[in-house]
């Protein structure tokens, strides 16, 4: 089925896809405000189910890595995005049929929006994560051994690079990285090229709509005065795990990224007790006491108790009465292989994955 | 030597004469359409001798920009090409505000990468060229912002100077100035305030001329009041109005602490129809985290974090079921209620019922359920107040406003209530009490995090000094230390901000 985003569609995935970006994935803010100007003017954007993708169908498939600060000060152009397919196209001799996300969680669900205002091409209603994860190789197209090469990567400047070759998606990880923080911490990527075969059988299916229908839920309540949060959990069959105030979070970097713990101390019924929660750029796991009661690869999701906003790890602060919420992952990502990219132990956790909704 | 504080509130202009930090006299008067009559009556009202400092805090420059009233057209030059071209300046405005504002708009090539290194270097050519442009189309008022440029502040720089130099009337308002790391929130910063300059300067010199008139002498110095509860001088304000934003919560949390005798701890100020609750950290609010909209535009001034509930000494007492409020009779409550001669139960009624208020002119009025009333109008304020604490520890607890009779003396997790005299008039005290800071939000790099956050109290205590602090009475009120994701070489975003009395009035107090 064949859906046409309108500017609404537009300003409900801002809010779902912060939703789903579990802590991280940055903000969509600034790239909602592009799409917001570029369907201002009317343009329209294609999203097609991946059922109907041509089994020979090539497909981009994009996303901007960088350090989410940087990105508040350099203000993406959408053309970057779109220079980064077209890099990869010239590279390849061949042209693209449609573009999708790599990473539906956070400022780059816009990706595929911005390439395809530019391209004129249709966006795969799918994605690679149905979520965010703090790394690039957590994909399900690692876990379905996918080839990993090549990679074409921009910055505004005119710096493009590809890497031809690497051994590993992790290889890829690393060298993508590398060029990433050389070019000032944000630069735009074009993924190894997928074949619609491919993007059928392991592309995370109509994460795109999901995450509109989840923005398209808070808003709903919000006008109806009922509660976003209950909104959230009833359209994306999540559970309430929680709901307090954030009384602590220590935050450090080791590797590149954002670690650390917020506690939340109770409310209402809750009250009276405390949940840790760690992070990695993403909030990976959620402990009461020792015991962890959820866990990745399920979406664990901290929202604004009043507004259903999302709260990422670098905005959470002490004081912000939060509703903590979990959600279950798709099952490609709990098969013994999916864990060995994005199960606890991936992510340096001892632990066995926590399902919030069991 | 004494000082005054006034605060222009959209109700009432309060005002407060002080002497070091004993209260004299308050005022409460009307706010008047031209605010100049509010303020000239607080004057009237207080006594005029041996006054140092008049300090004001107003919502002037607020309402204007929310009313869209009274602003002045605007130039935008950002630096930061060959990126940002598709979010060009005013992105993101509510489109009336934009269209009240917009001047000409510019990007040139330049920008800083958030090491330190430059991310192009800046294209005087083309801010020559724009400046120009500036000076032909008659726009004065112009923002200069640059990508980063609180991390090395010499592009904006530069270009303030180069448009100086080729547009000698023009008055520019450089992000870095107003700043944090966003580069479009610092500039919609920059641009409230370049669009209020016109406004700022008849303002300014109309407190000016108040004051002079009123007689208090030729050493008053007069001061308006920042956001984040410190002075504003008066050089300063007429160059950043946007820093007056929001100043009156803020005033009146700084006047409860100061009256409590309380630095950390919590604020309720109960009045008509609501009560706000905040949190006192080292004798200031504790702020708010969001982004802040102000009047639609977005920005990322620091805001205290309020919690409102609709909970006042006007509210509604309803039956079947039984709740109170959040609707509220608000200033008609001398007429509307039991007590008064009117028809409607109020929380008033309530307390007055219950024999633990008396207001003269006011009758007793029959309410069987009144100690029902001030049991559950106690508990949503506890309720309220638990959902500001953020430890389990036992706080103190200021009480003010009209309302403040609504509060239990005991509740959990509250040490004690403190309920102060001259609490209805704490923000007026509050602006009296406002102390110099100075702010660093920066990133620092490979330093680590003690050497990283001396360096950064190093730089606020010498911005605070440059405003006028007290050298031996600087403290830091503040650190936030928050590293980075996916930025190599150890990098944190460090903030830091201290304060401290104004040297020549804390000196003359001894």
């Amino acid at each position: 089925m064949t859906r046409i985003l309108d500017a609404q569609d537009v300003d409900d995935l801002a809010v779902g896809a912060w939703v789903l970006g579990t802590g991280g994935g940055g903000s969509p803010y600034l790239n909602h405000l592009n799409m917001q100007r570029i369907a201002a003017e009317g343009m329209q954007f294609e999203l097609i189910d991946p059922q109907e993708l041509d089994d020979k169908a090539k497909v981009a498939v994009v996303s901007t890595m960088g350090a989410p600060l940087v990105m508040q000060e350099r203000l993406q152009d959408p053309r970057d995005v779109a220079r980064a397919v077209e890099v990869m196209a010239e590279h390849t001799g061949s042209t693209f049929d449609a573009v999708m996300a790599t990473e539906i969680g956070g400022s780059n669900a816009f990706q595929p929006l911005m390439a395809s205002a530019h391209l004129g091409i249709p966006i795969v209603d799918a994605d690679a994560m149905g979520r965010a994860y703090p790394e690039a190789q957590m994909t399900s197209f690692a876990i379905g051994g996918l080839q990993p090469w090549p990679l074409a990567l921009v910055d505004p400047r005119g710096v493009e690079a590809i890497v031809t070759h690497v051994p590993t998606w992790k290889w890829m990880e690393r060298a993508s990285r590398a060029l990433t923080i050389e070019t000032g911490s944000m630069a735009a990527t074009c993924k190894a090229p997928r074949s619609g075969v491919e993007v059928k059988r392991w592309g995370v299916a109509n994460s795109m709509s999901f995450a509109i229908h989840l923005g398209a839920k808070v808003r709903e309540a919000r006008f109806e005065h009922e509660d976003p949060v209950a909104a959230v959990c009833s359209a994306a069959n999540g559970r309430v795990l929680f709901t307090g105030k954030i009384v602590d979070v220590n935050r450090r970097t080791t590797g590149g990224f954002l670690r650390g713990v917020a506690k939340i101390s109770g409310l209402d019924h809750y009250a009276g007790s405390e949940v840790e929660l760690e992070f990695q750029n993403e909030w990976l796991v959620a402990r009461i006491e020792n015991d962890a009661i959820a866990t990745v690869p399920h979406l664990i999701c901290l929202l604004d108790a009043t507004s259903g906003e999302a709260i990422g790890t670098e905005t959470a602060r002490y004081g912000q009465r939060v509703a903590l919420i979990g959600i279950s992952a798709p099952p490609l990502f709990l098969s013994s292989n999916g864990l060995e990219y994005v199960g606890p132990r991936a992510m340096g956790y001892d632990l066995d994955p926590v399902d919030p909704c069991p | 030597m004494r000082r005054i504080g006034i605060d222009v509130g959209g109700t009432n202009t309060d005002g407060a004469l002080l002497d070091g930090e004993q209260v004299i006299e308050t005022i409460k008067t009307p706010t008047t359409a031209d605010v100049l009559g509010g303020i000239r009556k607080a004057l009237e009202g207080v006594s005029h001798s041996d006054i140092g400092a008049v300090v004001i805090g107003t919502t002037q420059f607020t309402n204007a920009v929310v009313q869209r009233s009274n602003l002045n057209r605007v130039g935008f030059l950002r630096i930061g090409l060959p990126a940002g071209r598709s979010l060009p300046p005013l992105s993101g405005w509510p489109s009336d505000l934009a269209e009240a504002v917009r001047g000409e708009t510019f990007l040139v090539r330049g920008g800083i990468e958030y090491d330190g290194r430059a991310f192009e270097e800046l294209d005087e050519q083309a801010v020559i060229e724009a400046a120009r442009q500036f000076a032909d189309s008659g726009i004065n008022a112009i923002v200069v912002a640059g990508s980063f440029s609180p991390i090395d502040t010499r592009q904006e720089i530069r270009t303030a100077e180069l448009i100086a130099e080729h547009h000698p009337k023009a008055q520019v308002t450089v992000s870095h100035r107003l700043g944090q790391l966003g580069l479009l929130e610092r500039e919609n910063a920059a641009g409230l305030n370049a669009c209020l300059l016109e406004l700022a300067e008849s303002v300014i010199a109309a407190f000016a001329a108040a004051i002079d008139q009123a007689g208090l002498g030729s050493q008053t110095r007069l001061f308006l009041t920042q956001n984040n509860g410190t002075l504003l001088r008066i050089k300063e304000a007429v160059k950043y109005p946007v820093l007056t934003f929001a100043s009156g919560p803020t005033n009146s949390m700084r006047g409860a602490a100061a009256l409590g005798g309380v630095d950390d701890g919590l604020v309720v100020d109960v009045g008509g129809t609501t009560a706000d609750f905040g949190a006192l950290v080292s004798g200031y609010p504790r702020q708010a985290n969001a982004a802040v909209e102000v009047g639609g535009v977005r920005t990322l001034f620091q805001l205290p974090d309020v919690l409102s509930i609709g909970l006042g000494g006007g509210s509604r007492i309803h039956r079947n079921p039984f709740r109170i409020g959040p609707d509220s009779v608000g200033q008609q409550l001398v007429t509307e209620a039991l007590a008064f001669g009117g028809s409607v139960p109020t929380l008033t009624d309530a307390a007055i019922a219950a024999g633990s208020l008396h207001v003269d002119g006011a009758s007793r009025p029959d309410l069987p359920n009144a100690d029902e009333v001030l049991n559950h109008a106690a508990k949503m304020i506890a309720d309220g107040a638990d959902r500001m604490k953020l430890s389990s520890l036992e706080v103190p607890l200021i009480a003010v406003g009209g309302g403040a009779f609504a509060v239990s003396d005991t509740m959990g997790g509250i040490s004690e209530v403190v309920r102060p005299v001259h609490g209805d008039t704490a923000n007026a005290i509050g602006a009296a009490l406002a102390e110099v800071s100075g702010v660093v939000d920066r990133v620092f790099h490979d330093m680590g995090h003690d050497a990283a956050v001396s360096e950064a109290i190093h730089l606020a205590t010498e911005d605070a000094l440059a405003s006028g602090a007290d050298p031996t009475a600087v403290e830091v009120i503040e650190v936030e230390d928050l590293p980075l994701a996916y930025l190599p070489g150890d990098a944190r975003r460090i903030r830091v901000r201290v304060v401290g009395p104004l040297e020549s009035l804390h000196s003359s107090n001894g």
